[in-house]
């Protein structure tokens, strides 16, 4: 992505065929069709190693963390902090006390609004969003912003769907405490620059809250490079396992934060009357965590990484520009987003401009291809195109331009059932 | 597709093409929205009720094809009907897409081409938007002509 460090090295074309091969549910059909998954925005595959990570940690390894002297424990406290320490090092975070676990970006977002935000905001103080932003990123803003009377102002989108960065200027100002963006619009796909956005956020002293639910997968990620201060992202949409959320946190901040829920593991100390907070990172994560959970999540990386970071953006790329120039046969489709092919990650929002896109999407389903049909948590978004839903088809490291051409097809056979020309 | 083609068949998407309520009348004695948080589709629904009979029903409805269609096949039905007659057919139509039977010696004229979408289940709440949003129109209208308007999870009503 735009917004990290390049490496040096070409980029390595994925051999799509041998990383299906890893994706036991990648064989099954779907109503008689194979299935072809581009709903991986919503959430992804997980590979064999992943699945087996997690068997093998319940087979092998089970117990809670934490606690306990005995080697099971000491084992699964180890395979907890390890996966911490490996996210640390996949995102170029400086310390894994930096690394908060949480159950999904939305829980993590919420975090910074509990912790964070609800102390340091004060009535009168502003948050810039984007008109682009998933509701987890739009309402714990609009909760906080309603019990401390803080205001919301909204850096607005182009025609392509890139941020009206022209505009910082005008929607940051010296009341502004907090800026809160996607790093990638999970309805247009557009890669923003953050970078950019928290220089100017800086520059008012803002703080600066990246939702990277869509940055992380699809491509390279440097948390010191990107100078912000939370970034959030959930591993299920980037072949890691359903139920465990990343908060990744400044170090200087998290002596300034209230702990988020209360009860085991988060405390240093316990009277009947009062209690004091253990060290980050373990403050924020009250309770057993889900340490199985964490053992797929370094499996996942261990995935990723072998397949490289940079060649998964390269994939993607590859795929947006036959995605693209296929959709822009079917004058029908309304596409959203930027024409780039470089500008977006690997998916594409449209709609057939006479057949309704649950419609589509039933008719789709029909032929084995998994779309996500609907306002994709992002109703502002949708009132903002003049659209009530949308159809969006996501790729990932396991899809190729075959299935593209499915998806073509598809879209074709859907006219046919309404009786649309072609 | 043997599927598709009993989901979406010509009757439906004739509805979907031209819906049946479609004229706003010009004095309403109820006006309700209905919605569906899940999917986005909504829509308004205005009835004239006078003496016991829907003499003006109009629908705006924005959603897709089963739920326009539905919509339009409940307007078709519905004008000039009672109100008793048309808390029955709410009751058979909600009756048959969860399962059951048409009752004997009734007619369901093109609604039973909805029938199609028990085999999607996802769909079936398209299909019961307009319905359930009539159930609220009723007892709006009339307290004690629905007993109960029946809470679902997928949809949501309201005074408009």
């Amino acid at each position: 992505m735009s917004t990290s460090t390049a490496q040096a090295t070409e980029p390595q074309a994925i051999d799509v065929a041998r990383v299906r091969a890893d994706f036991p549910i990648l064989s099954r059909e779907v109503h008689g069709k194979p299935l072809v998954y581009l709903d991986n925005s919503a959430t992804t595959q997980r590979p064999e190693a992943v699945i087996e990570a997690i068997a093998s940690f319940y087979r092998t390894s089970n117990a809670n963390v934490h606690r306990g002297v005995h080697a099971l424990s000491e084992e699964a406290t180890d395979a907890y902090e390890g996966a911490r320490a490996r996210v640390a090092s996949f995102l170029n975070v400086e310390t894994p006390d930096s690394v908060i676990f949480t159950r999904n970006t939305t829980e993590s977002i919420n975090l910074v609004a509990h912790s964070w935000a609800r102390r340091h905001l004060r009535t009168g103080d502003e948050i810039m969003l984007s008109v682009t932003e998933h509701h987890s990123n739009l309402v714990p803003w609009q909760i906080l912003s309603q019990e401390i009377g803080c205001k919301l102002r909204f850096l607005d989108i182009d025609d392509e769907g890139h941020l009206r960065i022209d505009q910082l200027d005008e929607v940051l100002n010296e009341h502004t405490r907090l800026v809160a963006i996607s790093h990638v619009s999970n309805v247009l796909g557009t890669i923003n620059p953050i970078p950019t956005i928290a220089c100017a956020a800086r520059s008012v002293g803002a703080k600066v809250l990246v939702d990277g639910a869509q940055g992380v997968p699809h491509g390279p990620v440097d948390f010191s490079a990107l100078d912000c201060d939370f970034y959030a992202y959930s591993p299920h949409k980037a072949l890691g396992p359903l139920g465990i959320g990343v908060l990744l946190v400044d170090r200087d901040l998290m002596e300034e934060m209230d702990p988020f829920l209360g009860g085991g593991e988060m405390i240093r100390d316990v009277t009947l009357e009062r209690s004091t907070w253990a060290a980050a990172p373990h403050k924020f994560e009250a309770g057993t965590p889900s340490v199985a959970d964490a053992v797929g999540l370094d499996a996942s990386i261990d995935y990723l990484e072998t397949l490289g970071m940079q060649n998964i953006r390269h994939h993607e790329v590859s795929i947006n520009e036959y995605l693209l120039e296929r959709l822009q046969e079917l004058p029908w489709l309304t596409i959203f987003g930027p024409k780039d092919p470089n500008d977006r990650c690997g998916l594409v929002t449209f709609n057939d401009n006479q057949i309704h896109p649950h419609d589509l999407g039933t008719v789709l389903d029909q032929h084995g291809v998994a779309i996500r049909a609907g306002h994709h948590c992002a109703k502002p978004l949708m009132r903002r195109l003049g659209v009530m839903a949308s159809a969006r088809a996501s790729f990932y490291v396991y899809n190729d331009r075959s299935e593209v051409d499915v998806l073509i097809n598809a879209l074709l056979a859907a006219r046919e059932v309404f009786g649309l020309s072609t | 597709m043997q599927g598709l083609d009993d989901l979406y068949r010509e009757v439906i998407l004739d509805h979907y093409r031209t819906p049946h309520g479609a004229e706003e009348i010009d004095a309403p004695s109820v006006r309700v929205e209905g919605f569906n948080p899940l999917c986005g589709d909504e829509l308004v629904m205005t009835l004239d009720i006078d003496d016991g009979r829907i003499r003006g029903l109009h629908i705006k409805p924005s959603g897709c094809s089963i739920s326009v269609a539905s919509a339009s096949m409940l307007a078709q039905q519905l004008e000039g009907k009672t109100v008793q007659e048309a808390v029955q057919l709410k009751e058979s139509f909600k009756a048959v897409m969860r399962g059951g039977d048409w009752p004997s010696g009734t007619d369901p004229g093109d609604l039973e081409a909805l029938e199609g979408v028990k085999r999607f289940p996802v769909r079936i709440k398209c299909a019961l938007l307009a319905w359930m949003t009539l159930e609220q129109a009723l007892a709006q209208h009339d307290p004690e002509l629905v007993s109960q308007v029946e809470a679902d999870k997928d949809i949501e009503v309201r005074a408009y």
